[in-house]
């Protein structure tokens, strides 16, 4: 057999092992790797200045008692108020009418893919909510408006129904919107949920049922409600369908027929009009939006540490 | 005679045959209520489609891709300059969200120490932003893009918002992809002599390829369907124009079907709609890809 | 050289004398113990492995002779494999594993700071459990190692002189660029093998090459091992006692001992030529090994 390396012999016994050549390039290379994983720690910086700065100045001309606790948003009128309260109920009533339609549609889809469904349907019906979620929200909002309102709004039996802005519509139209989160965690959570649990109890003889909402839900709860955490969240922050089909005036009322303006639709209304920097239009945007980045920062906080809770249980 | 070592509490029924009892109605329903859930989400998804197409119909006209949009004449109107503004906008994100992402990824995966505290706040931090509003990304870019930086409300700052914005996709995307790839190759490779980053550049990374692709492309597809944020960078104005350079001013289709609703006329009604239909034809067209590629080229180890 | 040789001898007769102790009535060796071997490659002093605070391997004294397969025996978990990684510094890929002792390699200090783990692992290569090809051609697997070592010419020599050391060249000149992943096993391995002698080491370390192939493809290996001998020095973990026997010339018989906690630290209980071991070892734990009493 021919050696493999003729003549080698020699030279390698002479040769230390220090470095052939000094490699610059590795490190280099692993600043410029690290400099981009810092662009996602500039970003939330940046989300915090921009918003913060601004925020900072408004506060200064507006007291946080009459943000927080005034009932009348009219910061256009010559003689304008600062009270963020209808925002924030309008954003509350949506998101409740939205997650009255997400969570147990959301859960039922969950628990029917994950204990119900035999692999061929879920392999098919999973994308298909998926979808739902691909779809953009200008297009929901679109539906809601044009084509929703208008057929409740003709055959609604007592009253006068609908406006053709209102809460109703877009929080229902929102809660399908949210479906695929709700699911998708949610059903994330029950199939970590490990076998033999199941498989215990269908040994003692319970039903699908049975199995389902006494042992899985129970066990995957944390993720669930990390769901619906993360639903909740989405609910909020969501812009394009209340900006729609919610309505662009502010109103501070419980009834859902009516329509109203969301923090997310207010600050899509003023942003995208011609506001000059530095007026007080123009912190009033941002004072909004650090509300609303502050009330989903911390939902988002809590989901994700619930999701740790469960992942660590199972795994 | 018989002995009885266990005498059971359960009360003789006589019953002696394996059937069942009365549950399975309860069961039967309980089943349903869960499908219909399900039937309710899709069948919305269907009604709401089939709601767009039909409106759309009189409007799916070469006009619609020939014309400008225009509040006169909604009979002819077009939405070319949306689309254009589309393309421009989506294909700079993609120059600047993906190379980020992947380095991110790379970094993130293969260099960083998981027990240094820095490097988990960057973990959780690319989480909460993944949550973030979409919105709130928009007044990043108007107020720190566009007016802090003096970039103006162009394709650029348009771009660079949308990048941050599903930045987070990308890099979680690449993460696992490149998680994916089993260590033995990477012990393999080093043994050979190799460094890190040649192990990283010629093993790791094409193995990581396909799925850090899907990835990508999925979240491209999130940023073309986005309203929220380019609101506030000027897409709203009226632009009757196709953008000529990164600098340009600009519209998207989701906003120019935003506008298209605002109107009051109702003739823009199947204008709107016919946009909306041009747009989930995109959409449709970028998911399509990223499915294929993923069956294709996915590797099972 | 014979001072050199001598000071090193009385060295290790300390540790040998550690070992005698804790002998259980072993019968005394007689005459010097061949701790030392003829032109040693490699010489590992007192090494012990960590992993954090838990000691894996203690007190190691083994020296490697040159063109010689030398094999690690004994049962799971006593650290045999652990002292294979740190021949060519693997153990620096494993968080929190760190190495006391000292190794050298031709006289150098392996894990002195000046050292190149990149370089050592040119010099010396290593053959997995698991056959771990990369997920591309024949070709491009044996010429991978090559070129990021810098060579950019003459690759088709090098690929086919490696391919031929290997005894896969007849199988595989009319597919070589073929994916490699739809070898067999057994030819997978080889892949492996060519792989690594195609950088030229001097060294290859095998970590039980053959534990994942059938019998045939085993033997197969083993006789590739005796013509690889010829040119490289090997060493080689295994489980299979036969197989050491069958392919070795020296043979380190590690073993486990647990401690008061119930903490397993692995150990080297003895070495000396093969036929040594397998007739007649000096102490009683390899004879218990040898002749299956446990293990």
């Amino acid at each position: 057999m021919a050696p493999t390396r003729p003549g080698a012999a020699v030279t390698f016994a002479g040769r230390s092992l220090r470095k052939s050549r000094p490699r610059y390039g590795e490190r280099l290379i692993e600043v410029m790797l690290f400099a981009a994983a810092l662009v996602s720690v500039v970003t939330t910086i940046g989300i915090v200045i921009a918003v913060a700065i601004p925020t900072e100045e408004f506060f200064r001309q507006i007291s946080f008692t009459e943000f927080f606790t005034g009932t009348r948003w009219t910061p256009l009128f010559a003689d304008p108020s600062y009270g963020v309260l209808p925002l924030v109920s309008a954003t509350i009533l949506i998101t409740v009418i939205a997650m009255a339609v997400a969570i147990p549609l959301g859960v039922g889809a969950a628990i029917y893919l994950s204990e119900y469904a035999a692999d061929r349907t879920r392999r098919v019906l999973k994308p298909a909510l998926e979808v739902l979620a691909g779809v953009p929200t200008v297009v929901y909002g679109f539906f809601a408006l044009k084509g929703i309102t208008p057929f409740l709004r003709d055959i609604w039996p007592v009253g006068d129904g609908p406006a053709i802005f209102n809460a109703l519509v877009a929080g229902f139209v929102m809660g399908i919107m949210i479906i695929p989160t709700v699911a998708s965690l949610s059903e994330d959570a029950m199939s970590a949920v490990p076998r033999s649990l199941r498989d215990g109890a269908y040994a003692l003889g319970s039903s699908k049922m049975l199995v389902a909402t006494r042992v899985v839900v129970p066990a995957a709860v944390s993720g669930i409600v990390a769901a619906i955490v993360l639903g909740v969240s989405r609910a909020i922050g969501e812009t394009m369908i209340v900006t729609v089909a919610a309505g662009g005036q502010a109103n501070l009322s419980w009834n859902p027929l009516e329509g109203m303006l969301t923090m997310t639709a207010f600050i899509a209304q003023a942003g995208s009009g011609d506001v000059p920097t530095g007026s007080i239009d123009y912190k009033t945007i941002f004072a909004v939006a650090s509300l609303l980045f502050v009330m989903t920062f911390a939902l988002n906080l809590f989901s994700i540490r619930l999701v740790r809770k469960y992942r660590e249980v199972y795994e | 005679m018989t002995t009885t070592i266990y005498r059971s509490s359960a009360p003789d029924t006589g019953v002696t045959t394996l059937r069942g009892s009365r549950r399975p109605r309860r069961e039967l329903v309980f089943r349903l209520a869960l499908q219909s859930a399900l039937g309710i989400a899709v069948s919305f998804l269907g009604v709401l489609l089939a709601y767009v197409v039909w409106t759309g119909l009189p409007r799916l006209d070469a006009d619609l891709l020939r014309n400008m949009p225009s509040t006169l004449r909604p009979e002819t109107a077009g939405a070319q300059s949306a689309i254009t503004g589309t393309l421009w906008v989506i294909s700079l994100t993609a120059l600047i969200t993906v190379p980020i992402g992947v380095m991110s990824a790379i970094y993130l995966e293969e260099y960083a120490d998981p027990t240094k505290w820095w490097n988990r706040v960057i973990d959780i931090n690319i989480q909460n932003l993944a949550a973030v509003p979409s919105i709130v990304y928009g007044i990043l870019g108007l107020g720190v893009i566009a007016r802090g930086l003096g970039l103006g409300l162009t394709v650029l700052s348009a771009a660079i918002t949308l990048s941050l914005l599903v930045l987070p996709v990308v890099i979680i995307a690449g993460r696992e992809a490149i998680r994916a790839v089993p260590s033995s190759i990477r012990f393999g490779s080093l043994a050979l002599g190799a460094t890190q980053w040649q192990t990283i550049w010629k093993q790791v990374l094409p193995a990581a390829v396909p799925g850090t692709a899907t990835g990508s492309i999925l979240a491209l597809s999130r940023a073309i369907g986005e309203a929220a944020p380019l609101l506030l960078l000027g897409a709203l104005a009226y632009i009757s124009f196709n953008p000529d350079g990164v600098l340009s001013q600009f519209t998207v289709l989701p906003v120019q079907i935003y506008d298209f609703i605002k109107q009051s006329r109702e003739e823009f009604v199947p204008l709107a709609s016919a946009a909306i239909v041009v747009l989930l034809v995109i959409l449709l067209a970028m998911n399509s890809v990223a499915i294929y590629l993923r069956n294709k080229f996915q590797r099972r180890w | 050289m014979t001072q050199h040789l001598e000071s090193r001898f009385a060295a290790l007769s300390q540790s040998e004398a550690r070992e005698a102790a804790l002998t259980i009535a072993g019968p005394d060796p007689a005459g010097p113990q061949p701790l030392s071997v003829p032109s040693p490659v490699f010489e590992m002093s007192d090494v012990s492995v960590f992993y954090g605070d838990y000691q894996a391997v203690r007190n190691v004294d083994l020296p490697v002779a040159r063109r010689e397969i030398t094999a690690l025996i004994g049962p799971s978990g006593c650290g045999k494999s652990t002292i294979l990684r740190c021949f060519n510094r693997m153990n620096d890929l494993v968080p929190g594993a760190r190495v006391t002792g000292k190794i050298t390699f031709h006289d150098e200090d392996l894990y002195a700071d000046y050292v190149d783990p990149i370089e050592v692992r040119r010099r010396i290569g290593m053959v997995f459990q698991k056959p771990n090809p990369f997920p591309k051609s024949i070709y491009d697997n044996v010429a991978y190692g090559p070129r990021v070592n810098g060579v950019k010419k003459g690759l088709d020599e090098i690929v086919e002189q490696a391919l031929r050391g290997a005894a896969l060249w007849d199988e595989t000149k009319d597919k070589l660029t073929d994916s490699a992943l739809a070898l067999s096993g057994g030819q997978q391995q080889r892949l492996c093998i060519a792989r690594t002698i195609a950088v030229q080491p001097e060294v290859i370390l095998m970590d039980e090459p053959c534990s994942a192939l059938d019998p045939i493809a085993t033997s197969k290996i083993e006789d590739l091992m005796h013509d690889l001998a010829e040119d490289f020095t090997i060493i080689i973990v295994t489980h299979n006692m036969q197989q050491a026997a069958r392919v070795s010339e020296r043979t380190a018989f590690f073993t486990a001992d647990v401690d008061e906690a119930g903490v397993r630290h692995g150990r080297l209980v003895e070495f000396d030529r093969t036929a040594t071991i397998f007739s007649g070892p000096s102490d009683r734990r390899t004879e218990d090994y040898i002749t299956g009493r446990f293990g």
